[in-house]
């Protein structure tokens, strides 16, 4: 359905000093490859530049490319790029179907065919009937599953994850990875999981360690 | 750990904490928010109830023993009584709806701009001038800029316009009232900046503008719908500040807006210092006439805000990306720029003007410079200057006390001021100035104690102590409570942990807050006026007085001296921290 994610020679510096001095990753529709290292060593660096939200103190150079599409330039909005970080950033101020709503794109218009599009990914994370609650009344997995959903919703080309395991606790843990990596696996989309956890990585699959290039 | 020294040591640390806490519970701070309560809504409650009685007939002083309506038939009966009140209305909402707009859309540019927000800065940075200057010296450089012989039109002319005589147009006071709404924006807009880059502080902007924007969702378009629902509470009281204060403004209305008839509260104002005291009575109903104008706008604002809230959901929920937003936010963007530099233009006006010795009318420049203007008036300078100077010391040194041991009451007592000590610092800012300072003028008046010192000082007080509580409170809260605990374990008392620990790591936003109550207070006009009953003068009263009519180069030098005065304080603030705690990095919050 979409193309592999791929990295051509990319490299990060900051002031005199070099981040990632290069690195070329191709991942495959459906794969997962885990990016690992110390804090402090550049792998949410890596995936700011990878969404285009790259602090300018940094100088970055490298491709990046989506199936043949160069998004390398493209602002962050315009890169179909899913993130999801260790917070779930729900946003506050809207019901959990609003924050839905937000993500899906208006190409759907029909009122009746986007809350079923809503209903639908809400009964995917197991949440059918809470489309009305506050986000802040769910618990933390819940809160994990319904970020995701939001992010699947935007119909990304590619999937980002900067530690989005780590505020769960360690039953969660298990059960989220295993809800993401479904998730992700059967729209075949390509994964970047950046993590210090090597349960995080998904079995079987490539691990990157970033303190090898650092 | 074995000596029986550190045993010892351990035991008295022990005890001193528990000392602490016993004193906890009744703190020898609890007078605190009492007195400063009082200090804010005595005055206010007791001026209101001074001209709601008189509005109503009541006002045995001046003859009037019974109630009756004949203040509101004299307020109705003014021949432009009506014009008063739609175009009083008219500006009020004008301009906090531009305000508000371009505020926002200014914000919602300028965020994830690193660039932009560098040059803001956490505290709004470069705003600070702005926000300094006196409401009436920006109205009175304005007046210079837009007047039918002021600077822009020397600007064009007569090379673009042909004119070689001012034009007969009426641009300050024109009827309509727009140049009055444009004077005003040109504080509004960077006071509602500074307000929404404090509330900025708590909602993780960054982050969930990552989010919408990887979710497809333009830069400004983002924060709109992202950002802006998540701090609008935090705006709300702001906001009703602006339009109670554009709806009710007196100082900067004089300078720039409509004569004949005038907006509302600058009748209220001409009736109550009228050389017929019989005016008394329907002044009185004037500003009580102010205050329902006011409590309605803010009413029919409160209702759109929740129409629109609504509308904004389903607009949320719709999920489209595109749309005019993020090229509107840009066009307001512009326009900020456009007020900031109209202001920034406007002050050098006036600085300008007062060293002019000759400026005929379409050359851009003065045809010779002088000091002469400066020199003849400085002596009778010299009164209004240490009057402003002592009075704004003065107000904001008790200010800082009051509100200081508020906060430091709060953090002994683990407890935190709720909405209801929000609402009542913004009882000043809420309700128009007409409506409680002529009572409280009556009040002083009974007792002996108006055109005093400490009359003037308290008036500026009560507008002082809101903005020095809120801008002081946001840092104070915030500041680890470990250090007190860690001085009270090293063995000081709550006291001496106060001074020597809390104090010194506070000094920055401290020096900040004081700088603000101080620029607060040399703005005073109505404040000043009445509570000084007219003798106790200081720059900005002089400066409006002569804004009516008399030489530019006079104007010039108090509207400068004015300005001037707040951004020395500003620049103190931020000097003097720096230099006291020059080897010290970490004092920075």
């Amino acid at each position: 359905m979409s193309g592999s994610l791929r990295l051509e020679s990319v490299r990060i510096a900051i002031g005199a000093g070099t981040l990632i001095a290069s690195l070329d990753l191709d991942v495959a529709p459906g794969e997962c490859v885990t990016l690992m290292g110390p804090s402090g060593c550049g792998k949410s660096t890596l995936l700011a530049y990878i969404s285009g939200a790259l602090d300018p103190a940094f100088r970055a150079t490298g491709r990046i490319l989506i199936g043949s599409v160069d998004i390398t330039a493209l602002p962050p909005e315009a890169r179909q790029v899913g993130i999801l970080f260790q917070d779930d950033l729900l946003f506050p101020h809207m019901s959990v179907a609003g924050n839905l709503a937000f993500a899906l794109p208006a190409v759907v218009r029909d009122r009746a065919v986007r809350r079923a599009h809503i209903e639908q990914a809400l009964a995917e994370a197991d949440l059918a009937g809470f489309g009305e609650r506050d986000p802040a009344t769910l618990s933390g997995g819940q809160r994990a599953r319904v970020a995701l959903m939001r992010t699947l919703l935007a119909g990304p080309k590619a999937l980002l994850l900067d530690e989005p395991f780590n505020k769960l606790d360690i039953a969660l843990r298990g059960e989220f990875r295993r809800f993401v990596f479904e998730h992700v696996a059967r729209r075949e989309l390509p994964m970047l999981l950046v993590t210090h956890d090597e349960a995080d990585a998904l079995e079987g699959g490539r691990v990157i360690r970033l303190t090898e290039l650092c | 750990m074995d000596d029986p020294h550190g045993r010892r040591m351990g035991a008295a640390i022990h005890e001193v904490t528990a000392a602490n806490a016993r004193r906890g519970a009744r703190s020898s701070l609890a007078w605190a928010p009492f007195l400063t309560v009082g200090a804010l809504l005595l005055p206010i409650a007791a001026g209101f109830l001074g001209t709601l009685l008189p509005a109503f007939g009541y006002l045995p002083a001046l003859g009037g023993a019974h109630f009756n309506l004949s203040p509101w038939r004299a307020l109705v009966a003014y021949p432009g009584f009506a014009t008063s009140v739609v175009t009083t209305l008219c500006i009020g909402i004008a301009t906090s709806l531009l305000a508000v707009a371009v505020a926002v859309g200014f914000c919602a540019f300028a965020s994830g701009r690193p660039r932009v927000a560098r040059w803001l800065g956490a505290r709004g940075g470069w705003l600070s001038p702005l926000l300094s200057t006196p409401h009436s010296a920006i109205a009175i450089g304005f007046a210079f800029l837009v007047a039918p012989s002021g600077w822009i039109a020397r600007g064009v002319s007569p090379w673009l316009t042909g004119w070689t005589l001012p034009p007969d147009i009426a641009t300050v006071g024109d009827a309509t009232g727009w140049t009055l709404v444009l004077g005003l924006l040109l504080k509004e807009v960077p006071f509602l900046v500074l307000m929404i880059i404090v509330a900025l502080h708590q909602v993780p902007v960054e982050r969930s503008l990552a989010i919408a924007r990887s979710l497809g969702y333009r830069r400004s378009h983002a924060w709109l719908k992202v950002v802006l629902p998540q701090i609008h509470p935090q705006l709300r009281l702001p906001i009703y500040a602006v339009i109670a204060f554009s709806l009710s403004v007196v100082d900067v209305a004089l300078i720039l807006g409509p004569a004949n008839p005038p907006t509302l509260s600058v009748l209220a104002v001409r009736w109550f210092t009228d050389a017929d005291i019989q005016s008394y009575f329907p002044a009185a109903a004037g500003a009580i006439l102010q205050t329902l104008l006011v409590i309605s706008v803010i009413a029919l604002w409160f209702g759109a805000e929740r129409c629109a809230a609504w509308a904004g959901r389903n607009w949320i929920a719709r999920g489209d990306r595109r749309g005019l937003l993020a090229p509107a936010a840009g066009f307001a963007a512009a326009l900020a720029c456009g007020m900031f530099a109209l202001a920034a233009l406007a002050t050098i006006a006036m600085g300008i003007w007062s060293f002019a010795a000759q400026w005929r009318f379409p050359d851009a420049w003065p045809q010779a410079w002088s000091l002469a203007t400066w020199s003849r008036h400085l002596p009778e300078l010299l009164a209004p200057f240490v009057n402003t100077m002592a009075i704004g010391v003065c107000a904001t040194a008790i200010a800082l006390v009051l509100v200081a041991a508020c906060l430091e009451n709060e953090s002994r007592r683990h407890v935190r001021a709720g909405n209801a000590a929000l609402w009542t610092l913004y009882v000043p800012l809420l309700i128009p100035q007409v409506a409680f300072l002529f009572g409280a003028q009556v009040l002083l008046v009974r007792l002996d104690f108006d055109g005093t010192f400490a009359a003037v000082v308290w008036a500026h007080l009560v507008f002082v102590l809101p903005y020095l509580f809120l801008v002081l409170a946001e840092p104070w809260r915030a500041l680890d409570p470990r250090f007190a605990r860690t001085a009270a374990g090293l063995g000081a008392s709550r006291t001496r942990a106060f001074f020597r620990v809390k104090l010194p790591i506070l000094s920055r936003p401290i020096a900040a807050a004081c700088a603000i109550a101080f620029a607060v207070s040399v703005g005073q006009y109505l404040a000043t006026l009445f509570a000084g009953n007219g003798r106790v003068p200081t720059l900005t009263t002089e400066a409006v007085t002569l804004a009516a009519g008399a030489d530019r180069r006079v104007i010039g030098i108090y509207a400068f001296a004015q300005s001037t005065l707040p951004l020395l304080a500003y620049v103190a603030a931020a000097g003097l921290p720096a230099i006291l705690f020059r080897n010290r990095r970490g004092i920075t919050t």
